[in-house]
């Protein structure tokens, strides 16, 4: 159990809640915070990927004689330099697999999309390093390849893997799951209305401006030393470990700043590849990225083909919904069907569902992790059809979701039981909020048309494993060091909650991330779980401290410790009688620290649980232009219960910053490949990722309810704020023009070829 | 072509450099000068993180050759704070927690600078379109739009 | 080391020979927005990079003596938009430069580079195109000048002769009651290549339009001049049925292809359209002349 302490007042608090200036702001602003293409080192070389120009391929031979002669290569390094493990066993780290790791870093048997590393080279310069890779000789069989999920599920599609079997036969789906809750035929009878509708998705990339690189030494006593960015040090070393055969424990790995992750940074490409490189060489080896293999060669998420099916009873109650999700998996299985087959019904209390999920896989690069993995594409469909459920039934769009709003001992197909839940609580705050009252002005100007949306979501929320260490220095100041990357401002809470608990100025308070070797390990910074789980940690130290900071004044006058109270960052008798004594501070008792029994300073290292859901309610109004098939949006609110924001601003920032990404998925990003099944549009230009002028300012409603079982009452925020957008705003588009858009993005063409076929 | 000797002023300081002539301005500065406060989002001039000014003109550092910063003057962001003191769009930028992750921020706030150089007084929406070829990922843009349009303020009550 | 050279003439005279003489491996370097991306991508290894910056002629707006102006080749988008007149004789083609990329991207490019690009899409093209624009080429053979439309010849490929450089774009004086205007179709608000791009400069007395000119860019291989469209629009007031003549004949000129940013209906479907916006800003220009 973990600890629960008085924190939870907090009207009383001096720090938390307040918008400090982040710890690492400074650096930031100036240009000073080193990133992972920052780091130099002495004697440093660099390295380079050779990519498959084929979507699918058999590699039959690599001859890499000619690159090993020219003047300045160093090293080259294939397939045969990476720890193989073979496709029989599976062997985890979290939810990869590193049967499919081992062959996503480098190709092995073949060659399974456009721009999958064939080899890799080291050189004294990048301009050799290119011209090294030009003179790798590979024979290729190319192969037949598919890419859209409806093409890779035919009876004739080209099988990518021999060995994925889907009902005893070889088959592109890579994995299934079931989230199962009564009997959903006979739910479906009891409906007065029943809609179901099939949606597409497009792959998105999570579009982080900082692309992959990272800066590896191995030195001649068998260590080596990782400089790079992820989301998660440790799963750098493990993963970089098992890929490389080095020990875990001859590995450190050091997190730079980490330039945007969004899930995509809890796996690692170029690591093992520089480890193996700088090996060979004895040189330190650096590995940049560009945009184009960004984009080609790392994961973005699933796109999907869903069919989702919702009955309900006049008076609105929801009696069964039924989802089908394909998601693709990329080149290799491991897709997140967890996301919509658990997610996509879980705000509500429907007593039958059945949601089932299949994993395709295809010539593309393997997905990895987006913000609510999956979730999304599960939401985007289930809450168009409540939607039209709503509308067929003459209900308001609001009323029906809190109706059936999932309740405290409300089953979830997925398995869970909820306790508290603070979904109501989002539809309300939407309800009553100024936007969903103003009046819209539906045609503004001839041509012009406006609608409004609402959609919600839900996300599980993460805790997990996370280690903290707190120190007081000589000088009576801070050091706290966590185990997990801040890729959002979580230093920043972090340090307003050391600063609560120990009754100090925020500004003596310095907080860090550790690398590998100097802190405990802690798990990824994703699942909306780093402010939750070193909250949780950090405070459970600073109670450590203070104990012994009361032990020390204890002693000091010769009192019981149990006699002394911590309060505004002194030590102070417990009352009258206790004794008559000035109050020790902080730096009074660091001062004589060596003297009264050695340095002050404590760690915690835990398994966090507690961390409930997230669910958020969105609003938002769009415009369309009808003759030119552009939608903009013009007003945006999104409620979510956050539980206790530690800094708010950053709070905040999670909610607008998902927002966003979830208006580019809705209207304008997607990947797009060529008849030859490369991807056509590997950056940023055509990509089309949301830019300043496109968005307005989105407002966030934080509902702050405590979370209960966690010491400042802290609820995962990251995630969940990325789960409506979809819906809300295909829901506002057709609220606009009359007509439903089933596929994302809907961009220009689409909308009007749409209007076209609804006349 | 051997190295061209290349002399610029780079944050008002005289600076001298040996590049290849199809280096890019970014390359140079990051990888020769050690300025790696300009970042490297794109290469192709579509993410604005390696934002400078040349001879007060805002460009893109990738899209120039370091030898045409032959006798110009450089402005990047580790030029932009007077010693201990911060740019008042710095100093805004920290208040209105308009950075996350913080790697598009140095191209950013040198784009706000070159913005509110010409434009003192902007708009909502003039800050938007003045910072649309800087792209973030993180923040939704809201608080960053918000910490220019604070930052304007303050520097037109400054000068009055 | 490398095999790059990198040249900087003083006078027009030495660039042309520098340039001719690398035949062919040589590439000017204007604001370079586009040559290094180029480079970047490996679709370029030039042997030769000529910057033309420091020639004079080709980094200044001229005003001539009619009231005309002449605008160098390499001059960038940014001095452009500073230009005390320019912008308000020739706003269409003013918001054309000022929409080829972001701000910084505007303190580099230079019409030249857009028009020599070779891009069907080019902002600035059709509203030169649309403006009557006459470009001014040196090459070892001696200067010439044609109209603007002349210079595209399909997907970055232009007219011009070996060794020839793009030096100045001319446009006239401006009579009372013109005005033209550009605008572009793009998913986003800023930061996207067009997917259709229209230009339309238009003279006006008491109401009624005594010349018209009217471009397309991303509808075909090249910018298009749209005589059809112009000829719809002479001797109307912009009636409905004119403009929907004109409309009628941008879709009749489109020849686009499908691709990764528009669809053959699409691109046909909207050059229509703004056709129709277009006119109705130059007209309004015009009518304030």
């Amino acid at each position: 159990m973990n600890v629960i302490t008085d924190k939870l007042q907090v009207e009383d608090n001096k720090w938390i809640g307040t918008r400090t200036v982040r710890p690492d702001g400074a650096d930031k602003v100036t240009g000073r915070a080193a990133y992972a293409a920052d780091n130099t080192m002495p004697g440093m070389i660099w390295g380079k990927v050779l990519r498959s120009p084929h979507a699918h391929a058999r590699i039959l031979s690599i001859d890499t004689s000619k690159a090993e002669a020219l003047p300045g290569v160093k090293a080259v390094v294939t397939a045969k330099d990476i720890v193989e493990f073979p496709l029989d066993k599976s062997v985890m780290l979290g939810i990869q697999d590193m049967r499919w790791m081992c062959r996503n870093v480098m190709a092995r048997e073949k060659a399974l999309f456009h721009g999958h590393p064939v080899a890799a080279v080291a050189a004294i310069n990048e301009e050799v390093a290119a011209a090294a890779c030009a003179l790798i000789e590979v024979q290729y069989e190319p192969l037949p390849h598919v890419i859209e999920i409806e093409d890779a599920i035919r009876p004739d599609a080209p099988i990518l893997h021999d060995f994925l079997k889907f009902q005893d036969k070889p088959s592109n789906i890579s994995a299934t799951m079931t989230a199962k809750l009564g009997d959903v035929e006979a739910g479906f009878a009891q409906a007065d209305v029943v809609i179901e509708r099939t949606f597409r998705t497009r792959p998105v990339h999570q579009g982080y401006i900082e692309p992959q690189a990272c800066t590896v030494s191995y030195a001649a006593d068998g260590r080596a030393t990782i400089w790079s960015s992820s989301q998660g040090q440790f799963m750098v070393r493990a993963m970089t470990s098992l890929l490389t055969g080095v020990p875990q424990s001859h590995i450190k790995a050091i997190p730079a700043e980490i330039g945007g992750g969004f899930g995509a940074k809890t796996i690692i490409y170029l690591e093992p590849l520089a480890l193996i490189l700088s090996k060979k060489s004895g040189r330190p080896v650096k590995m940049v990225m560009s945009r184009d293999e960004v984009m080609r060669a790392t994961g973005p998420t699933s796109g999907s083909f869903s069919t989702v099916k919702i009955g309900a009873k006049k008076d609105g109650t929801i009696v069964a919904a039924q989802g089908t999700f394909y998601i693709q998996a990329g080149c290799l299985p491991g897709g997140p069907l967890r996301g919509p087959v658990g997610c996509a019904f879980a705000p509500y209390d429907i007593p039958h569902v059945l949601s089932v999920g299949y994993e395709v896989v295809s010539n593309r690069s393997k997905v990895a992790a987006y913000r609510a993995p999956g979730a999304p594409l599960g939401a985007y469909a289930a809450e168009c059809v409540l939607d039209e459920i709503a509308e067929k039934l003459g209900m308001d769009r609001l009323e029906i979701r809190l109706k059936n709003s999932a309740k405290p001992g409300t089953k979830a197909a997925y398995g869970a039981t909820f306790g508290k839940v603070t979904f109501e609580e989002t539809i309300e705050a939407v309800q009553n909020h100024e936007h969903t009252k103003a009046p819209l002005d539906r045609n503004p100007r001839p041509g012009v048309k406006r609608g409004r949306g609402v959609a919600s979501g839900f996300w599980y929320n993460a805790g997990g494993e996370s280690s903290a260490q707190l120190n007081i220095s000589e000088d009576g100041n801070v050091l706290v060091t966590t185990g997990h990357p801040d890729v959002g401002g979580s230093r920043a809470s972090i340090a307003n909650v050391t600063a609560e608990l120990l009754g100090i100025d925020h500004g003596r308070v310095s907080v860090q991330i550790g690398d590998t070797a100097s802190i405990g390990f802690s798990n990824l910074t994703g699942g909306s779980r780093v402010t939750f789980a070193s909250a949780m940690v950090v405070t459970q130290s600073a109670e450590k401290v203070i104990g012994q900071l009361k032990e020390r004044a204890a002693k000091i006058w010769k009192i019981d410790p149990e006699a002394v109270t911590w309060e505004n960052g002194e030590a102070r008798p417990a009352g009258p009688n206790a004794g008559q004594f000035p109050p020790l501070s902080l730096k009074e008792l660091a001062a004589k620290a060596n003297e009264m029994g050695g340095p002050i300073g404590a760690g915690v290292q835990l398994n966090t649980t507690g961390a409930d859901p997230g669910f958020a309610t969105h609003v938002v109004d769009v415009e369309v232009d009808v003759d030119l098939g552009i939608v903009r949006v013009l007003r945006y609110t999104a409620a979510q219960d956050v539980g206790r924001a530690l800094h708010p601003s950053y709070v905040e920032g999670q909610i607008q910053g998902g927002v966003v990404q979830g208006i580019g998925w809705a209207l304008s990003e997607e990947y797009l490949y060529d008849k030859q099944g490369r991807l056509d549009n590997a950056g940023f230009l055509d990509y089309r990722m949301p830019v300043c002028s496109d968005v307005p300012m989105i407002e966030p409603l934080m509902l702050e309810i405590p979370n209960p079982k966690h010491p400042q009452g802290v609820r995962g925020v990251g995630e969940a704020p990325i789960v409506p957008p979809l819906a809300a705003i295909a829901n506002a588009v057709y609220d606009a023009l009359g007509t439903r858009f089933y596929s994302l993005p809907m961009s220009p063409p689409k909308i009007l070829e749409g209007l076209d076929a609804a006349g | 072509m051997p190295k061209v000797h290349v002399t610029a002023s780079i944050n008002g300081e005289p600076a001298e450099f040996l590049c290849d002539p199809d280096k890019s301005m970014l390359e140079v500065l990051r990888n020769t000068l050690g300025l790696t406060g300009t970042k490297e989002g794109c290469g192709t001039g579509d993410c604005g993180a390696c934002s400078i000014t040349v001879d007060g003109r805002l460009v893109c550092a990738c899209l120039m050759l370091a030898v045409e910063a032959e006798g110009t003057e450089i402005g990047t962001i580790e030029g932009m704070a007077q010693g201990e003191a911060l740019h008042p769009l710095q100093r805004k930028f920290l208040e209105m927690a308009a950075l996350q992750c913080g790697i598009c921020t140095p191209g950013v706030l040198i784009a706000a600078r070159a913005l509110l150089e010409k434009n003192p007084d902007p708009t909502e929406t003039e800050v938007r379109f003045g910072l649309a070829g800087n792209l973030c990922r993180c923040t939704g843009y809201d608080k960053i739009v918000r910490a220019v349009l604070e930052a304007a303020a303050e520097m037109r009550e400054t000068v009055a | 080391m490398t095999d790059v050279r990198y040249l900087a003439p003083r006078t027009l005279e030495e660039a042309v020979s520098a340039f001719a003489a690398a035949q062919g491996a040589a590439r000017i370097l204007a604001g370079g927005t586009d040559l290094l991306v180029q480079m970047r991508n490996g679709i370029l290894k030039p042997g030769v990079i000529v910057d033309i910056k420091k020639i004079a002629e080709m980094t200044e707006i001229a005003d001539l003596p009619d009231g005309g102006f002449r605008i160098g080749a390499a001059v960038s988008g940014a001095a452009m938009a500073e230009h005390p007149r320019f912008g308000k004789a020739w706003p269409g083609v003013l918001e054309a430069v000022n929409l080829i990329g972001s701000k910084q991207v505007q303190g580099r490019c230079s019409p030249g580079g857009n028009l020599c690009h070779g891009s069907p899409a080019a902002d600035s093209v059709p509203a030169m195109v649309a403006a009557g624009a006459v470009v001014t080429l040196q090459g070892p053979q001696g200067r010439r000048e044609i109209p603007v439309e002349q210079v595209p010849a399909g997907p970055g490929r232009t007219t011009l002769a070996p060794g020839e450089i793009l030096v100045s774009f001319t446009l006239t004086a401006r009579p009372a009651g013109a005005g033209d205007a550009y605008l572009r179709m793009i998913p986003r608000t800023e930061m996207d290549i067009a997917v259709v791009g229209c230009g339309v400069n238009l003279t006006m007395q008491g109401g009624i339009v005594t010349a018209a000119r009217v471009a397309l860019g991303a509808v075909a291989p090249t910018v298009r001049l749209v005589e059809d469209a112009g000829k719809a629009l002479l001797g109307t007031r912009l009636e409905d049925a004119a403009l929907e003549a004109a409309a009628a004949a941008c879709r009749a000129a489109c020849k686009p292809i499908d691709d990764k940013r528009g669809t053959i209906a699409y691109r046909t479907r909207v050059a229509g359209v703004l056709l129709k916006r277009t006119a109705a800003v130059a007209a309004q220009r015009a009518q304030g002349n």
